[in-house]
């Protein structure tokens, strides 16, 4: 009797592979920062997005079976590595997607490398992911630090900021903005005149604020992102850094943030993005979504999330083409082959380092009598082409395209 | 103008001060815990979210009922402790008799979970919170410019810290707290009812948790995680001082601000593990801590 039963159940499993043969299973891992200072840029509405992707890709392919999971790497690299080998091997996910922060990314793309799957790297910023330390298996989405650098270094020190002291945030994306950053200005004509580097999730910039107000600089230069960002400006409006005719510039601000800030303390930044929610009908749309989803009054979608959502969307193409997701690097590399288009980001393309094109937008923040109401934050001073906005490939020093 | 070890000695000043005004609130919060572990034998782990708590109640108390920063000084630790009674009485109350151990890991849950309740309905990038009229601006010290705010901030802490070492280690109510604590049967037979006491010290010990929160509020990022952020600092300030040492707790606060302000002139790199090498060298060489009693 047991005998039987035990034949059955293996006849039935033997059915069930070849019912999946047909079907393609997908499975997604949002590896992000749920409950620290990038919480609001990512987390849990990036989560949302890449749920809103798949959710669109599986009613056109009825074939594909999409499976959203996530976990929180807490910003540390061992910790973000660790859940990205037990997802690799035992959960069976075969992308992951978001992960803010470039030291954790970095550790994630040489797991994903080892493990042959994909790293649509939507979260990061650190140039290195497509420069020195490119992989097959990475697709960088969203931004990057030159992007950023280019994008608005370029803009300030036009504007007449030519002398520049740095707060930046002592981790592998500072250091990456900063070099980037710097490069920019100089070449532009400007002066770095110091720099310090605290570490991340800082609540006190007192003592930093005033050593950039003792640089006599005229912009300080935040190398930093999420909380940092906003701690610094708040403090600096309370020591007096705009009386005493220094500016921010940030280099790295989400909507998010802005909306933290409050646009009475905000007002007149100027930063790069490629993304915003208000940009045209598409994103407008697809915001409405993502807030119903969200359900929490007062949030806004970062150009991150956005990320996440067009990158999972065109990976999901990629599979489908391959006609499985099983290996990562052929996956990855038809998703260079297909042009990426959707209804949030427009046309991208993805170039051979992994490094994804689209255009930039540089962003001035409203004054507060000028917005019509919560959501609404940025002007929109410049559109930069997308062949302008990125560094160029053979610039990279990435060992894929070189040798 | 000299210079220090080619630091100019203006920028030296200033970052002194700095960091006066940052072991303000670690003398604050260190207080709370010391009150909370010298009369309770509790290690509040809750106490960096009930700092928070503080915060956010007078987030709140702005936005929904148009109570500014002045009332919410006194009411929103008056709620916070309200709250921490609660806990006492239902919670934490068992606990006396049992390990340490086990208060930690209780409170340690309780901070979890309040964290979490907070992150769900408010996020995690802060909230804005304005700050009072007539604290704005600041004085142009020569060498720094001192917003009003944080000279404010020096000036508060200095007294409640001080008020509280006097209350509890120079009057009669503190006195009878402290053979509570010693011999609790004893100080019962003199018709003293111990049970509230406790309960009283524990609500106070949380008050004042929720007080530094108040007072954080506008110069620091009101978010759920902005507790967890510096109770570790804290409870280094607290192992440094002596755990259960008031006056330790008070002194440690202040100098650790300090010495954390200087090394980021000189190292900033390494400021937000000084504190820790410092706890590291201070349990080698004095294990009850600088001010402990008790070996």
């Amino acid at each position: 009797m047991k005998k039987t039963f035990g034949l059955a159940a293996l006849a039935a499993l033997l059915l069930a592979g070849t019912a999946s043969a047909q079907q393609i299973d997908v499975k997604i891992g949002v590896l992000t920062d749920m409950s620290s200072l990038y919480a609001d840029d990512t987390g849990i509405g990036s989560v949302i997005a890449a749920k809103l992707a798949a959710e669109d890709f599986m009613k056109d392919h009825k074939n594909v079976k999409v499976e959203v999971i996530s976990a929180d790497h807490q910003n540390k690299a061992d910790v973000g590595s660790n859940i990205a080998n037990q997802w690799y091997d035992r959960d069976g996910v075969d992308m992951i997607a978001d992960v803010p922060n470039s030291g954790v990314a970095l550790a994630i793309a040489d797991v994903t490398k080892a493990k042959n799957k994909v790293f649509v790297a939507s979260g990061p910023a650190s140039s290195d992911l497509t420069g020195p330390k490119c992989s097959p298996n990475t697709i960088h989405w969203t931004y990057d630090t030159w992007m950023l650098a280019n994008g608005t270094g370029k803009a300030i020190v036009k504007n007449g900021g030519d002398t520049w002291f740095f707060l930046t945030s002592d981790y592998a994306f500072g250091h990456a903005l900063e070099r980037d950053t710097e490069a920019v200005v100089l070449k532009n004509g400007g002066k770095v005149l110091g720099k310090v580097r605290h570490p991340i999730n800082t609540n006190d910039f007192s003592s930093f604020l005033l050593q950039a107000q003792a640089s006599k600089a005229k912009i300080i230069g935040l190398a930093n992102a999420g909380g940092d960002t906003i701690n610094a400006i708040k403090q600096g409006a309370e020591f007096g850094i705009a009386a005493g005719g220094q500016k921010f510039a940030g280099l790295l601000v989400f909507a998010p943030d802005v909306a933290a800030l409050g646009l009475k303390t905000a007002q007149g930044l100027t930063f790069t993005e490629t993304w915003y929610w208000d940009l045209n009908d598409g994103t407008r749309a697809w915001t409405k979504r993502w807030d119903k989803e969200r359900n929490s009054p007062g949030k806004l979608p970062s150009m991150n999330m956005a990320g996440v959502y067009s990158g999972t969307l065109h990976y999901l193409k990629a599979v489908a083409a391959v006609g499985s997701a099983k290996d990562g690097k052929k996956v990855a590399d038809e998703m260079k082959k297909l042009p990426a288009e959707d209804s949030i980001y427009g046309k991208s393309t993805v170039r051979a380092d992994g490094r994804v094109l689209h255009p930039a937008y540089l962003f001035e923040v409203k004054k507060p009598e000028e917005s019509k109401g919560p959501g609404d934050l940025y002007h929109l001073r410049a559109t930069i082409p997308a062949d302008e906005a990125f560094r160029p490939l053979k610039d990279g020093g990435c060992p894929l395209v070189s040798g | 103008m000299f210079t220090i070890f080619g630091i100019p000695s203006a920028a030296l000043f200033g970052q002194l001060l700095i960091g006066l005004i940052n072991g303000s609130f670690y003398a604050l919060l260190s207080l709370g815990l010391a009150v909370i572990f010298g009369m309770l034998n509790i290690i509040n782990f809750a106490h960096g979210a009930q700092y928070m708590l503080g915060a956010v109640a007078a987030f709140l108390l702005l936005q929904w009922t148009g109570i500014g920063y002045w009332p919410a000084l006194i009411i929103a630790p008056l709620i916070v402790g309200a709250f921490g009674i609660v806990i006492e009485r239902t919670l934490l109350q068992w606990l006396y008799k049992l390990d340490h151990l086990y208060g930690l890991l209780l409170t340690f849950g309780v901070a979890l979970i309040v964290e979490g309740i907070a992150r769900n309905y408010l996020g995690s990038a802060g909230l804005p919170y304005v700050l009072p009229d007539s604290l704005r601006g600041g004085q142009n010290l020569g060498f720094m410019f001192l917003p009003n705010y944080r000279a404010w901030v020096i000036g508060v802490s200095l007294v409640i810290c001080f008020g509280t070492w006097f209350a509890i280690e120079r009057t009669r109510l503190g006195a009878y707290l402290r053979a509570a604590t010693e011999n609790p049967t004893l100080v019962r037979a003199f018709g003293i009812n111990v049970p509230v006491m406790i309960t009283l010290t524990y609500g106070f010990g949380v008050a004042l948790a929720a007080f530094a929160g108040v007072m954080a509020a506008p110069i620091y990022n009101v978010s759920p995680q902005m507790g967890s952020e510096l109770i570790i600092v804290v409870f280094a300030v607290v192992v440094i001082g002596g755990m259960g040492s008031i006056l330790g707790a008070i002194l440690t606060g202040f100098g650790l601000g300090v010495i954390e302000g200087l090394t980021k002139v000189f190292f900033p790199e390494a400021s937000n593990t000084v504190i820790f090498v410092i706890m590291a060298i201070v349990l080698l060489v004095r294990p009850a801590g600088l001010f402990g009693r008790r070996a």
